[in-house]
């Protein structure tokens, strides 16, 4: 009989997520999405220079239902991937790898982030009323 | 590259359902096993087998071998020492790598489902092909390497205090749970050399008497041998040992800066 190449055994099919590779992909999905962040950002500021009539596009844009919907998703990875990226420096200089340290790291950064969002937009906001 | 999909030939067919021997009873359970079959040329299955766990010991590996006594004789599998410290029952149950033997069947809920160790080339049922994994394990040279003459009628001592850098290390079972839940090494594990060799890379690297340290280091300095790791931190957590391999791959990137 002709030898068979040997099938390879299932692995996300069958791996049970868990905060650990769940935290970790997000901070892959995040940083990849806040490069069209950043794109975004270099319009605007292209916008900005080219005089106000230019501006008003970018302006319409972000005031779009659209608009708000992708700053509150880039504003929210770009403290999710923050705070992440606290956590690895910890775990750079050595600290933290416990799997009690961890996990309490994983949830304590999945908090830090959201109450940073909730922050900035809160600041946002109050500083957009009072003008 | 990492390839999210299976294989053609790999994906998972529905297989057959094997009733308990003597009939269903109040504490029969259901195990569900991924069987390959080299000499049919079929894809792999998934086949049900139920046990009645009264009469069945309490871990894991008890009810494979109660399967391969009473209702199946070809499910194959590896198992020796059934007490955790020889590695050979290393497998994909309820989700997580773990060592069938000291896996206790009351700590799943439900279906029992048992894979082989994960994004592994299948030789039969759950016996994976483990050649890359200890070609690796050759690569990193894991005896004790010197250049001076030891003590004349002595062995080369060692203080307490460096002995206890080798404790949650030495203890290493070589298993694979470890290495196989890395999704960094599922997707690169050619050319990556995993949580299990790096923590036994590193056993040799805090050695004391160890004289090689520097050569150890420069073979592991490469984007992909070492820096794959990303901390996911699955190691870890799957550790049927309760070892850490994420902290010693950490100190191994720290010997690394800190030789600059």
């Amino acid at each position: 009989m002709a030898l068979r190449e040997r099938p390879l055994s299932p692995h996300l099919q069958v791996y049970r997520p868990q905060l650990t590779s769940v935290l970790s992909i997000f901070h892959r999905l995040t940083g990849v999405f806040l490069t069209s962040g950043a794109a975004m950002l270099v319009c605007w500021l292209l916008t900005a220079a080219a005089g106000p009539d230019y501006y008003a596009w970018s302006e319409w844009f972000l005031t779009s239902w659209l608009g708000y919907a992708l700053l509150a998703a880039w504003s929210y990875c770009l403290f999710y991937h923050l705070s992440n990226g606290i956590r690895h420096l910890f775990w750079d200089t050595g600290l933290g790898f416990s799997l009690k340290a961890t996990y309490a790291s994983g949830i304590l950064m999945v908090i830090a982030s959201l109450g940073l969002t909730g922050l900035s937009w809160g600041l946002g906001l109050l500083f957009y009323c009072t003008r | 590259m990492a390839k999210f999909k299976l294989p053609k030939n790999s994906r998972i067919k529905k297989g057959r359902h094997h009733a308990a021997p003597g009939g269903a009873s109040a504490k029969t359970r259901r195990f569900k096993i991924y069987r390959y079959d080299p000499d049919s040329g079929d894809n792999p299955r998934t086949d049900t087998y139920e046990v009645n766990t009264e009469d069945c010991g309490q871990m894991v590996l008890d009810a494979l071998i109660k399967i391969k006594d009473e209702t199946d004789s070809s499910l194959t599998f590896r198992r020796s020492c059934r007490e955790g410290i020889c590695g050979s029952c290393a497998m994909n149950i309820d989700g997580t790598n773990t060592l069938a033997c000291t896996k206790p069947i009351d700590e799943i809920p439900g279906e029992v489902r048992i894979y082989p160790l994960p994004h592994m080339p299948v030789v039969k049922d759950l016996v994976p092909d483990m050649n890359n994994f200890y070609a690796q394990y050759t690569s990193v040279e894991p005896w004790l390497k010197t250049d001076s003459p030891p003590p004349a009628n002595s062995e080369r001592l060692q203080a307490p205090a460096d002995r206890a850098k080798l404790d949650g290390l030495y203890e290493c079972i070589l298993c694979a749970c470890c290495s196989t839940s890395c999704p960094s090494y599922w997707w690169n594990g050619d050319r990556y050399l995993g949580p299990a060799i790096l923590l036994q890379a590193y056993r040799w690297l805090i050695d004391s008497r160890d004289e090689a340290t520097g050569e150890r280091l420069d073979d592991l300095e490469d984007p992909f041998r070492l820096y794959r790791c990303h901390t996911i931190m699955n190691c870890t957590r799957t550790c049927p040992k309760s070892l850490n391999p994420a902290k010693a791959i950490g100190a191994i990137k720290k010997m690394m800066v800190a030789r600059r």
